[in-house]
């Protein structure tokens, strides 16, 4: 596709998703909930830190609070943790339990 | 905070192929009904994003996904993305540059438009950026993610050519494998001297780390070489974990100098290979000298860094202190107490694009919480870390008390295995979440 096709066929798509209304895709994450991606990839990616998207929000924030207080070790989520209330680290845990179908 | 209401004809003025996307939009909202400009320039809020690296690439994804109604265009003359980080092993020949080289088509297909130009001014009374082709495009909210520029007038004698004898090596790229070339030709027994500045610069672990990953490749090949940093500080980050590190697998052959035993460079001589400091001077075989630093010049073009060289931010919308509608986010911005790192970047791109997604509906930005975590490879296998987490307090982002750290002093070595390859696996989720 050219480029300018590419370009008109972009605000083609801005129109139609402007007539359905214009507002946030998805649930917006709560404070701090966009910084775990960094590190945690989405669901199905490889490697030695697991996905968080889809996981039941009890066991993510079960597994914050263990960290926190360094009943679990870690080799960085303790110091990360600390950083959040309960409250937040709640609102966290929802908010990827909910990402699962997220791509 | 005032704003215009949106162009109707939107951001894409001038040019031809500007004009035929207009007349796309156009069409397409006749085609559809859309007979009132006033829903068309809803359609249409612009943003325009300055700069494809971290910051800027993180931005433009986070933007579309905030809210895919918003028209994004992400301004990036370079064809591909060669990122900083783990570019320290290329150095040490343990990994190839081409493995840091990230393209812009994930990008493009979560719906951005990548302008591959440089935008060389902005105009923030029309809100208008222009490109180095002519091209204009307005916008409604701008952000500014340049990076840095190396500052070729800081240190006498050490000018854009000098750089081509005693590589920074500071932005990823020719630099990298011309200082890889020289520690290769380097013979055994040479010295390397390492000149490193001032807080604030990009990385503030980077050059350690590097000096760490130079002696290996000096341990490995060239046994009676030595290794000299001089510092133009007197502390710096996970110093003891380095010191210790060093200690522990290179003995003697890293000395770091600091600013008050000398270890600040005031001169160099590029034809002589030569690092002045106040208390002597060293000749090298192979000299890297990293200079000071400001943000990319564009930042500075639109009235957004400050005396400094760097942009000051409001924490919470990461907009420009100086400049209203102008957003400044990674190296370039004033972060706080947040470190100028790949990771600060990214998490600050994501906050910027939730905030502006709010103030484009009229709404109140959410309070951002970030997050960074730096790896350094003390050797291959040995990783170390620094994590913080971040929240606006009075006018900056501000360390939230009792989290955050360094990695413990003591500690198995399968403790720094693990970190060694959790920073890896950083560098993979990162660059595929930014670019894949
Ligand atoms: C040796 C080294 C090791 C590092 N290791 C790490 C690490 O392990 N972890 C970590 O988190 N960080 C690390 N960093 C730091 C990291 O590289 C930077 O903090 C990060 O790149 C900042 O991202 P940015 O988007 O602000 O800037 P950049 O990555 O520099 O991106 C800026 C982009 O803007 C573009 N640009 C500039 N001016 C214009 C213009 N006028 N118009 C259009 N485009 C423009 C440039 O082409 C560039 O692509 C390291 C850095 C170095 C040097
Ligand atoms: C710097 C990288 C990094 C960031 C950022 C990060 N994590 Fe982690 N996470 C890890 C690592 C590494 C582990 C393994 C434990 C360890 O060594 O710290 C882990 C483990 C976890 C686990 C346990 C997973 C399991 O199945 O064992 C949870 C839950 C978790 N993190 C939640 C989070 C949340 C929530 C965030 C964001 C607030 C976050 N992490 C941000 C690196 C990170």
């Amino acid at each position: 596709m050219s480029p300018q096709r590419r370009l008109a066929l972009g605000c083609l798509m801005a129109a139609v998703v402007a007539m359905a209304g214009t507002g946030p895709a998805r649930a917006e994450p709560p404070p701090g909930a966009a910084s775990c991606s960094g590190c945690h990839g989405p669901a199905g990616s490889e490697g030695p830190v697991p996905s968080l998207l889809g996981r039941p929000a009890a066991e993510t924030a079960a597994a914050m609070a263990a960290f926190r207080t360094g009943q679990r070790e870690a080799t960085v989520m303790d110091r990360i943790a600390r950083g959040f209330t309960d409250d937040e680290t709640r609102a966290i845990a929802d908010w990827l339990a909910d990402q699962g179908d997220q791509p | 905070m005032t704003r215009p209401a949106p162009s109707p004809t939107g951001s894409l003025t001038r040019g031809t192929s500007r004009r035929t996307a207009l007349g796309g939009t156009l069409a397409a909202g006749a085609l559809l009904g859309l007979g009132a400009p006033a829903a068309l320039g809803q359609a249409a809020a612009q943003v325009v994003v300055i700069g494809g690296g971290f910051a800027g690439a993180t931005c433009a994804r986070s933007l579309k996904r905030a809210d895919p109604g918003l028209v994004v265009t992400l301004v990036e003359p370079a064809e591909r993305y060669l990122a900083c980080p783990f570019s320290n092993l290329v150095l040490a020949g343990l990994r190839e540059l081409d493995e840091q080289a990230f393209g812009y088509a994930g990008i493009e297909a979560a719906g951005v438009t990548i302008a591959r130009q440089p935008a060389v001014a902005v105009d923030p009374e029309r809100r208008r950026v222009r490109l180095g082709d002519g091209t204009e495009l307005d916008y409604l909210h701008l952000v500014v993610a340049p990076g840095v520029d190396l500052r070729f007038d800081a240190i006498p004698g050490y000018d854009e050519a000098a750089a081509e004898r005693m590589p920074h090596a500071w932005k990823a790229g020719p630099q990298t494998e011309l200082l890889r070339r020289q520690l290769e030709a380097m013979p055994d027994g040479g010295q390397v001297v390492m000149a490193v500045p001032a807080n604030p610069f990009r990385c503030p672990p980077g050059p350690y780390e590097r000096a760490s990953l130079i002696a290996h490749y000096l341990k490995t090949h060239k046994p009676r070489a030595k290794l000299i940093i001089l510092d133009a500080k007197d502390q710096f980050s996970k110093q003891r974990l380095f010191e210790q590190g060093w200690a522990e697998i290179y003995g003697g052959l890293i000395e770091w100098v600091p600013l008050s035993f000398g270890g600040q460079v005031t001169e160099v001589d590029p034809g002589t290979s030569t690092l002045v400091t106040e208390f002597g001077s060293h000749q090298a075989d192979v000299a890297n000298v990293i200079p000071p630093q400001r943000a990319g010049a564009i930042a500075a073009l639109a009235g957004v860094a400050d005396a400094t060289g760097w942009c000051p931010i409001d924490p919470v919308t990461f907009e420009s202190t100086l400049v209203p509608g102008i957003h400044v986010i990674g190296d370039a911005a004033i972060g706080g107490a947040m470190p100028k790192s790949a990771f600060s970047a990214n998490a600050q791109a994501k906050a910027c694009a939730t905030a502006i997604a709010h103030l484009v509906r009229e709404e109140a930005p959410p309070t951002p919480k970030l997050i960074n975590t730096c790896y350094s490879l003390v050797a291959p296998d040995y990783g170390i870390s620094i994590a913080g987490v971040y929240a606006p307090k009075d006018g900056l982002l501000a360390e939230v008390e009792g989290a955050g750290g360094v990695s413990p002093l003591e500690a198995a070595a399968s403790v720094r295995q693990a970190e060694a390859a959790y920073a890896e696996a950083w560098f993979r989720t990162a660059t595929d979440e930014v670019f894949g």
